[in-house]
């Protein structure tokens, strides 16, 4: 069964990929650095955590790695890239009749089962960013395209994992 | 200026081509893990190869310095691990960290709950993060590339990597013409 579908077809899952990866050759060659997510979250949740306690968040190691510039949250490049992500993606449904206010998921699990398994799985890939130090963006496709032996680690790990999982969560998607 | 407008435009292409892939939708991606969909591996293999050679060929024409772009330093159990558990999540949420804002940009409460949860694991995870800090620096390599680890010229990996994602794209083809 295919995922349900509003709007126009997708575009071809190749042209995609070799569109996405002239972005990230873009931010290789103008900002010379690849393309990020869990980033932008890591950089929220230190400034959170140096405006309740500058002392915790300076004497972790984690937090004060992104903290070390001292600019204010929002100049943050990888959370105004987020923020980037999110215009272009809301742009991009709303020309192709995509928008819509709905919980995708699998045809057998209930609504309230699904955000349950959404935050659960959230939380996990967080964890697991933070030791990865960064997630499918900045590892898999921008480490990766850079052949860094730690992001090809990552992502061998990550999908091994995930298909490892996949039969036990059948009920969820299938 | 560009330190604001530059990362908001690369932001803005970023998340045009993973709606334009469909990447916003759980269900599609998920579709991957049970090899009913192979849009995941599609598009990841295609940009990565398509930015690689890209950087490959501008250096070796001399139009931009290798030196000039981060490389994630290498942490071997750390980073295995890492993945380990983030791809646990991958399969929960049907959703990464950047198509999780797609999906939620998008109007998809389940991209907003897998938001939620990421911000809580790292946030957590980064409090906890004193009591296992030996882990988290363990086995560090630096800036270790398949190449060096390799002991293989740089042209022949990449070579390799391209013949890899020519036999994946097969592959993906194949599996997905199954009746």
């Amino acid at each position: 069964m295919s995922a349900p579908r509003v709007g126009q077809p997708f575009s071809s899952p190749y042209a995609a990929g070799v569109a996405l990866g002239l972005v990230l050759l873009a931010a290789f060659v103008f900002a010379g650095r690849g393309l990020g997510a869990s980033g932008a979250f890591a950089r929220t949740a230190s400034g959170l955590v140096a405006a309740a306690s500058p002392s915790v968040a300076a004497d972790n190691q984690y937090f004060s790695r992104y903290l070390a510039d001292d600019a204010p949250v929002w100049r943050d490049w990888l959370v105004l890239e987020i923020a980037g992500v999110a215009i272009g993606a809301w742009v991009s449904a709303r020309l192709a009749g995509r928008l819509r206010l709905a919980i995708d998921r699998g045809p057998r699990i209930a609504p309230a089962r699904r955000l349950m398994l959404a935050a659960i799985g959230g939380g996990a890939m967080g964890a697991g960013a933070v030791f990865a130090r960064g997630c499918t963006s900045g590892q898999a496709l921008s480490g990766g395209a850079m052949l860094s032996v730690g992001s090809w680690l990552f992502t061998i790990g990550a999908f091994a994992s995930a298909y490892l999982l996949a039969p036990m969560l059948r009920r969820a998607w299938r | 200026m560009t330190t604001i407008a530059l990362p908001l435009l690369i932001g803005v292409a970023f998340g045009w081509t993973l709606e334009r892939a469909g990447l916003g939708s759980a269900p599609k991606l998920a579709g991957q893990f049970y090899l009913r969909d192979l849009t995941v591996f599609k598009v990841m293999f295609s940009a990565i190869v398509t930015a690689m050679l890209g950087v490959f060929w501008l250096s070796r024409l001399g139009a931009i310095d290798l030196s000039s772009i981060a490389i994630p330093e290498t942490y071997v159990a750390p980073q295995l691990v890492g993945g380990l558990v983030f791809g646990a999540g991958f399969i929960l949420a049907g959703l990464c960290p950047g198509t999780s804002c797609v999906s939620a940009a998008t109007g998809r409460g389940d991209g907003l709950a897998t938001m939620a949860g990421m911000f809580g694991g790292v946030l957590l995870t980064g409090l906890a993060l004193p009591s296992v800090s030996s882990f988290y620096s363990a086995t560090a390599r630096g800036t270790m590339t398949l190449p060096d680890a390799l002991h293989v010229p740089y042209g022949v990996v990449v070579f390799a990597m391209v013949l890899i994602a020519l036999a994946g794209f097969g592959a993906a083809e194949r599996l997905e013409r199954r009746p």
